[in-house]
């Protein structure tokens, strides 16, 4: 019995190797030709780092669209597979050398946990562009990147304050630092700016990426009586669970009605697309020069996502009316007078912040209920 | 009759064998390592990927150049430190699974000294924070031995969960107390100053957190198999029943174990921080604690083989980024390192059982 076993086994393995061997052979032919384009023209390499998979329908999905979109529209260039869920620790370092090491020459890393790690392998090869988006260390070689996404934000909040019924609102969060704040900020103002009603509840899960605690999270507060889930996290997670409920939604990143087609409103998102192009242009062209962009509304990096059938014209017109202030810069989210929730006046009458205090924004306005974890 | 049921009457058992040549026990862990690359291979295949590129691709990120296999020597510390941490309370058969733990409890307390006594003599400092490491490290693995040799609490779960509690508490503190005040409120501390930076080896990331890791090492071979404490160590997780006997004291033994193993780990983290970032900052660890189990358990325990195996597994994680780069999503490399420990685990376990099917009778049938 366990001879023929044996035997089988090993007829079993003859046949892998063979196979393997033959699978080799085929793509060997396919790289060689690939080698053979390269140095047909000499073509600038171009790689991106992710901190989630790219199929999360979140933060890195609506990154890699925007290297899709870079592919397509700007020629001359050779896009590096993305690297996706690199840490933000000492591995990005390594993964980042490594892209250096493979030849890149134009690397954007997609979190602002690589700050360190681009700064140290930068430092190191003032040849190569780095760029790297929500941070904000910059140096000759280094741009920082991001968009004013508290403007979509804003708006989301106008039609989540429309829509709910028991007037808590839902805020999934992930970690408390400015970024997260500066949105659950701007949403409370949209939200308060039609329904001064209406609270915000944040509960923080200290992760970008975990679908199954983002989900959790939303059914937490959904249980504390929210009709309206809103999020700051990388997944669909907490739109499926204002679908389950029946209640709705105010998504992030992307489109993301697919997943919760009765849930979700509508929802900030990002677009890159049009940014990395024009970007790696200039850097081809050679008139790119170091700068932190903070990307307005206006540019298009930020927008607003599909609204969903559920959504009214009333509501649509009211939204309308405010992209249309803040694209023509006569007005913006943050203009005073803002109290924050302890009642003391933050902003006053008519001023703005500057982007530097916007930046370092730790403190909750008006009408969020909840803490900012800290000391 | 206990065993899996395989159709009527007959079960499917593990018994283990009796002693086996030297020449077998070698050629096991090739055997496994084989079949790893071909299931691996064969995987790959069915994804519709090329093994011979893949793997080439990333023997070659991890040993083909100089900055690869200085990578790789730049992670197989933190596992080796860990390894070696945890081989030692399995030595004893206490399951410490809060290397995790540890190490951020050692990278805190080394912190702690570089941020606010880091000025000075860099000798000073740094043995100032090896020493702080080492001695929260080792508080961190008392606080469920101390439990474990009073009451027999259950220590595998004892030590994971303080694993939470010691990243949370390190959160805690980048998010609050220690943030760095020029940091534009990111969750980081402030840069430790030069004298609180381990010297680096040439321009790599090598620093020398490698010697540590050596030093233990061999301290550690000596200690286990040239001193007496080391045989009442090996005799209880022999056989606590013969140790008890022989009057042993296996209370004060855990204490000392979990102590000492903590305290491995607490340099690790001490390492990490001061070698490599710099600063304390959330996600410090890459499950270190955790892949050093798998460390430990294929180095068999033993020391010096838990150097190689530490570098062999730093190899593997390393290679992994090189596979992304030329293609293979996240997932699928993750699939693959997770393919390759399992027939190399599964090696091992057949080297130390044999596979019988028997009837209920216990009679066996086949082998």
């Amino acid at each position: 019995m366990y001879k023929k076993v044996l035997a089988l086994i090993t007829v079993l393995l003859l046949a892998v190797t063979v196979l393997a061997g033959c699978g080799g052979g085929e793509d060997k032919a396919a790289t060689g030709q690939q080698g053979e384009d390269k140095s047909q023209g000499e073509k600038t390499k171009v790689a991106f780092i992710y901190v989630g998979p790219a199929g999360d329908a979140g933060w890195s999905y609506a990154h890699d669209q925007g290297r899709k979109y870079l592919e397509e529209n700007v020629p001359g260039i050779e896009v590096t597979p993305p690297l996706e869920s690199v840490p933000e620790n000492a591995d990005a370092e390594q993964v980042l050398e490594n892209l250096v090491q493979n030849g890149n020459k134009i690397i954007f890393a997609t979190s602002y946990g690589y700050m360190d790690s681009v700064e140290k392998v930068a430092a190191k090869h003032p040849d190569v562009v780095f760029l790297h988006c929500s941070g904000y260390k910059v140096a000759e070689n280094v741009g920082t990147y991001f968009g004013r996404i508290y403007q979509p934000r804003y708006l989301s909040g106008i039609v989540a304050g429309k829509t709910t019924k028991s007037n808590i609102i839902g805020y999934v969060a992930a970690h408390p630092i400015p970024e997260v704040v500066r949105g659950i900020n701007a949403f409370t103002l949209g939200v308060r700016s039609v329904n001064p009603e209406a609270t915000v509840k944040v509960v923080w899960t200290k992760t970008w990426y975990d679908p199954a605690k983002e989900k959790d999270a939303a059914k937490s507060l959904l249980t504390q009586g929210a009709d309206v889930i809103a999020q700051h996290q990388d997944t669909p997670g907490p739109m499926q669970a204002a679908e389950e409920a029946g209640k709705f939604g105010i998504s992030y990143n992307s489109d993301m009605r697919e997943f919760a087609p009765n849930a979700v409103l509508t929802g900030p998102v990002w677009n890159w697309g049009p940014y990395y192009a024009k970007t790696v242009q200039a850097v081809l062209d050679g008139t790119w020069k170091s700068e932190q962009y903070w990307g307005p509304m206006g540019d298009g990096i930020v927008d607003l996502a599909p609204y969903g059938d559920m959504v009214s014209d009333e509501i649509k017109a009211l939204v309308d009316a405010k992209k249309q202030e803040i694209v023509n810069g006569t007005w913006d989210v943050f203009t005073g007078p803002i109290k924050d929730n302890t009642g003391q006046e933050r902003v006053a009458a008519g001023e703005k912040p500057t982007d530097k205090e916007l930046l370092e924004m730790l403190w909750f306005v008006e009408g969020v209920d909840g803490t900012i974890p800290q000391e | 009759m206990s065993g899996l049921p395989l159709g009527r009457n007959r079960v499917i058992t593990l018994e283990k064998r009796g002693g086996f040549s030297r020449g077998v026990a070698l050629l096991v862990p090739v055997f496994s390592i084989v079949c790893a690359v071909i299931g691996g291979g064969l995987f790959l295949l069915a994804a519709g990927y090329d093994p011979v590129e893949i793997y080439l691709t990333m023997l070659s990120g991890v040993f083909g150049s100089a900055y690869g296999l200085s990578e790789t020597v730049v992670k197989t510390i933190p596992l080796l430190l860990c390894g070696l941490a945890v081989s030692v309370a399995f030595r004893m058969q206490l399951w410490n699974i809060g290397a995790e733990g540890q190490l951020y409890m050692g990278a805190v307390a080394a912190s702690w000294v570089a941020l606010f006594h880091g000025e000075g003599s860099p000798v000073v400092v740094i043995a100032l924070m090896l020493l702080a490491g080492a001695a929260a490290g080792a508080l961190w693995g008392l606080i469920p031995a101390i439990p474990r040799a009073l009451f027999k609490v259950n220590e595998t779960i004892t030590t994971l969960m303080l694993n939470y509690v010691a990243i949370l508490f390190s959160d805690y503190l980048v998010y609050g107390p220690w943030k760095d005040p020029k940091g534009m409120n990111f969750p980081l501390s402030a840069v430790f100053p030069d004298s609180a930076i381990l010297p680096h080896f040439g321009d790599t990331r090598i620093h020398l957190g490698l010697v540590f890791g050596l030093i233990a090492a061999v301290l550690l071979y000596i200690v286990l198999w040239h001193t007496k404490w080391g045989y009442e160590v090996r005799v209880i997780g022999e056989s606590p029943v013969a140790a008890r006997y022989a009057g042993m004291n296996i209370a004060r033994n855990i204490l000392l174990v979990m102590a000492l193993s903590g305290g491995l780990a607490g340099i690790a983290g001490m390492a990490e921080v001061s070698g490599i970032t710099q600063r304390l900052q959330p996600n410090l660890s890459s499950g270190y604690g955790y892949t050093a189990i798998i460390v430990a358990w294929l180095g068999r325990l033993n020391p010096f083989a838990i150097i190689g195996v530490s570098f062999l597994m730093a190899g593997l994680l390393v290679g992994g980024y090189n596979m992304q780069m030329s293609g293979l999503p996240a997932a699928i490399v993750s699939i693959l390192q997770g393919a390759i420990l399992f027939f190399i685990l599964g090696g091992d376990i057949l080297t130390k059982y044999r596979i019988r099917i028997k009837n209920t009778r216990g009679i066996e049938v086949a082998e």
